[in-house]
């Protein structure tokens, strides 16, 4: 399995993407949304977990280009803020209230959920 | 009560709330990167169990991580705690540029989200008023706040205070965005409401980008 993660909080994303691949998830991460579309171009992936909230492009406005790219490609969105907006946009564009994470988030809920998407859409990890 | 202060009234709470999301998210972000360290600590201690050597360095990294995060979140508590002071006195002596420094502190990730950078000029002699400093701070963030819809992503404001022979000016500048704006857009009734509370003025000065904020060196009591 494959996973791209995208957070201006480049400490998390590097911390968590180390944490990943102990537990044989290739994960790379990026900081933004412009390097996470050229990401795209340079390999594929699984799932993206995505900040909601970035700077440059907005965590759903990069979903909708990503998928657009990669229409296969799952999403997760992980927020530091819980409105009841934000939570309503993001669950319906990630496909479910399950796949919008409030951080801190715990990683093996993290590898759960991706074992769900993966079976959901047949895929092995 | 006044329609003014009414309005000042519904702006602050805005203002309060706005502030408030911007801080939890700032702490959000912070415990969610201890968590990953600590993970990440978890993960080496089950490697060490399993014969796996782990060099002192990355754990001597990770402390220093995790202690780098807890300084971050005490600057950010210690801001949120002089933010919900500041409506303790409707007027006292306030130091113009901390006080730009601090809204600009306060409402960071507002800032960054919105992909504009603020070059505060902090080498200014102290310029010190005698204002109402929870008005003041909510002003300021208005004209940061319209500053950033002129300026749009990517771009720098320039923000900087100096001492005027009747009080002080805030001036904000590099607003390249001023083109499209009609006179009606800024100060509105909300911006001139606390205008008149703080006995201040504001020019716009659409031919070189800057907004001014005429502050009296006192303002009338009971504000």
């Amino acid at each position: 399995m494959r996973v791209i993660l995208i957070d201006d909080e480049e400490e998390l994303v590097s911390t968590l993407a180390e944490r990943l691949s102990f537990r044989g998830i290739d994960a790379d991460w990026v900081t933004n949304g412009d390097e996470a579309l050229k990401q795209l171009d340079e390999a594929s992936y699984d799932i993206a977990i995505v900040d909601v909230k970035m700077p440059g492009i907005s965590g759903i406005q990069l979903k909708r280009m990503m998928a657009a790219k990669c229409p296969e490609m799952r999403f997760i969105f992980v927020t530091g803020h819980g409105s009841e907006e934000d939570f309503k946009e993001g669950s319906e564009e990630a496909g479910g209230e399950g796949f919008y994470l409030v951080k801190p988030v715990e990683i093996e809920d993290l590898v759960n959920k991706f074992d769900e998407i993966l079976k959901a859409t047949g895929a092995e990890s | 009560m006044s329609r003014q202060w009414s309005i000042i009234g519904n702006q602050g709470f805005e203002f309060m709330g706005g502030i408030n999301a911007s801080i939890s998210h700032e702490i959000k972000n912070v415990l969610a990167i201890i968590n990953e360290n600590a993970g990440l600590l978890e993960d080496f201690t089950f490697m060490v169990d399993r014969g796996m050597p782990i060099d002192p360095e990355r754990l001597k990294s990770l402390a220093g991580k995790i202690q780098h995060q807890i300084k971050r979140a005490d600057g950010i508590v210690k801001n949120m705690n002089r933010f919900a002071h500041s409506v303790d006195e409707s007027c006292k002596n306030v130091e113009l540029g901390e006080i730009l420094d601090f809204v600009a502190a306060l409402s960071a990730r507002l800032i960054i989200n919105r992909g504009v950078t603020l070059d505060i000029d902090s080498n200014a002699e102290p310029v010190v008023v005698m204002t109402n400093p929870f008005l003041l701070e909510n002003l300021i963030w208005l004209c940061i706040d319209f500053a950033m819809d002129m300026t749009g992503d990517g771009k720098t404001i320039g923000v900087s205070c100096k001492k005027t022979p009747r009080g002080a000016e805030i001036k904000l500048s590099e607003l390249d965005g001023f083109g499209s704006m009609t006179a009606a857009d800024f100060p509105n009734e909300r911006e001139k409401a606390f205008l008149e509370a703080l006995d201040g003025e504001m020019t716009i000065c659409r031919e070189t980008g800057e907004i001014l904020l005429v502050l009296p060196e006192t303002i009338k009591a009971g504000r």
